[in-house]
């Protein structure tokens, strides 16, 4: 079996456009969200989203290249660009190597609706143009980006709602363990559009809190009322040690475990058995105890049940270990399909700078949980150990751990 | 719309949608060559069409357009007997 490394990250998020931005933003704790007037106009129940700049690949793809791009895609080629460049991955090395992708995608919903309103429009098929299926399939980033840099390793993706980016990593992980592949570009990737969340919107799901975007996404805190809609894309570079060591690549991390789990219960309400059997699994596959934990990132999202599952869960696994926790959904809002991914880049930014990001607008957690050590401010400490939690729909679970290496 | 506005709307998105050179554009030159073309390019081209000009045609149309002026003279053609 391969020991697992990181030898690459790279980040588009609502934080900032890329890993030095987005540093800064953890440490100080600043939001990323704000308030979309056109979803008031067009019936969402909250306007409030995560805010991120639209990019402007012209400079960097040929026309070809661009237009199967959704969105999402746009944000993760931009991910994978920063991460390839960290890693030290050229061209030259993906024409000698057989490297893999493998991202966390769940929906394309913009171009699928653009697409269907054209055809109900115009009566013809040919008018969507030849972007459109490209830009409409769950598989849209690693179909593109396995075109644009012309990969030669496994190539698919995982759509697992709100775990997708991180069962990405946990499969990447796997292969790369067996000896399958020896680097893997992983990563999640989500849309941020009111067309991917009008549906969501409607199950009361989202923050009314519109008053103060930056105060919506509040975590663990009494006062929470719902999650808040973000996006952007994460890229996480995997590599065998011994790949990373033969050529001497810097080792951000070392991926030592990887749990899951199914709830087997409520599609959209979850519960606390599922998330502490996948806590379980990973500290098992790790071979650490929750004391060997120094953080958590917790996938809590802001929503009354989550959170207080979560906490639970993580409690009734930890107990009186009490690592750090924090959930920098606090200021991302949820990032969905990428937050599984982003989170892991979050984390081993904090890890490397000597400092934990802050759960913030968390004032008052829930009674059952007040023991929790959460990091109410930024915590200036070094640790060489973090976990990862991600949750989603239909009740899948994923855990990952990262040490230093 | 006189021939020369039909031509000089063509250059237009041609220049813009495919990111071409308006130099390189030239009346006896090879349209697929100097647009770089692929096929699935040709389904943007129809979309081009149709919002430049209201009409539909099909990819396959474009089987016996060599050079820009066998492109002008298709798309004059449609224009005119509209």
């Amino acid at each position: 079996m391969s020991r697992v490394v990181i030898t690459g990250i790279g980040i588009y998020s609502t934080l900032g456009v890329n890993l030095e931005e987005v540093k800064n933003s953890l440490y100080t704790g600043k939001s990323g969200i704000g308030i979309d007037p056109d979803r008031d106009a067009i019936g969402f129940r909250s306007p409030l989203t995560g805010v991120i700049p639209k990019p402007n690949l012209k400079e960097y793809l040929k026309r070809r290249d661009r237009v199967g791009l959704p969105d999402q895609g746009e944000y993760a080629y931009l991910s994978t660009l920063e991460a390839m460049k960290i890693a030290g991955i050229d061209e030259d090395m993906l024409l000698k190597e057989d490297v893999g992708i493998i991202f966390g995608n769940d929906s394309s919903a913009k171009s699928v609706i653009e697409a269907s309103d054209t055809i109900r429009l115009k009566k013809d098929t040919t008018l969507t143009g030849s972007g459109s299926i490209f830009q409409s399939m769950n598989s849209t980033v690693t179909m593109n980006l396995s075109t644009i840099f012309k990969l030669r390793g496994i190539n698919f993706t995982v759509s697992a709602a709100c775990a997708s980016g991180s069962h990405s990593i946990g499969l990447g992980y796997l292969l790369v363990k067996q000896g399958l592949q020896n680097k893997v570009i992983c990563g999640g990737a989500q849309e941020i559009n009111y067309q991917s969340m009008g549906s969501f919107d409607g199950l009361s799901t989202f923050s009314m809190r519109t008053d103060a975007p930056e105060k919506a996404s509040r975590p663990f805190d009494k006062d929470r009322d719902g999650l808040v809609p973000s996006g952007g894309a994460a890229t996480v570079i995997i590599e065998s040690l011994e790949s990373a060591q033969k050529r001497g690549a810097t080792i951000l991390g070392e991926i030592v475990g990887y749990g899951f789990s199914s709830n087997g219960d409520h599609i959209s309400r979850p519960n606390v058995e599922g998330p502490a059997k996948s806590l379980e699994m990973v500290l098992k596959q790790a071979q650490l105890t929750p004391k060997d934990i120094q953080y958590i990132n917790a996938h809590a999202t802001s929503t009354p049940i989550g959170d207080l599952n979560e906490a639970k869960a993580i409690k009734s696994i930890f107990g009186d270990a009490r690592p750090y926790l924090s959930s920098t959904k606090s200021m991302t809002g949820h990032e969905m399909w990428m937050a599984g991914a982003s989170e892991i880049v979050y984390s081993l930014l904090m890890m490397k700078n000597g400092f934990i990001a802050p759960n913030i607008n968390l004032n008052t957690p829930d009674d059952e949980v007040k023991d929790i050590n959460f990091a109410y401010e930024t915590v200036n400490t070094e640790f060489d150990t973090f976990l990862s939690n991600s949750f989603g729909f239909g009740g899948t679970n994923s855990s990952i751990i990262v040490r230093k290496f | 719309m006189s021939k020369e506005e039909i031509i000089e709307k063509i250059n237009e998105f041609l220049v813009e949608e495919f990111e071409v050179d308006a130099d390189a554009i030239a009346p006896d030159a090879d349209l697929k060559n100097t647009l770089d073309l692929d096929s699935l390019d040709y389904v943007d081209l129809v979309v081009e069409i149709e919002s430049n000009f209201g009409f539909k045609v099909k990819p396959e149309d474009f089987t016996g357009i060599i050079t820009f002026q066998n492109f002008y003279d298709y798309i004059i053609n449609k224009v005119e007997s509209k």
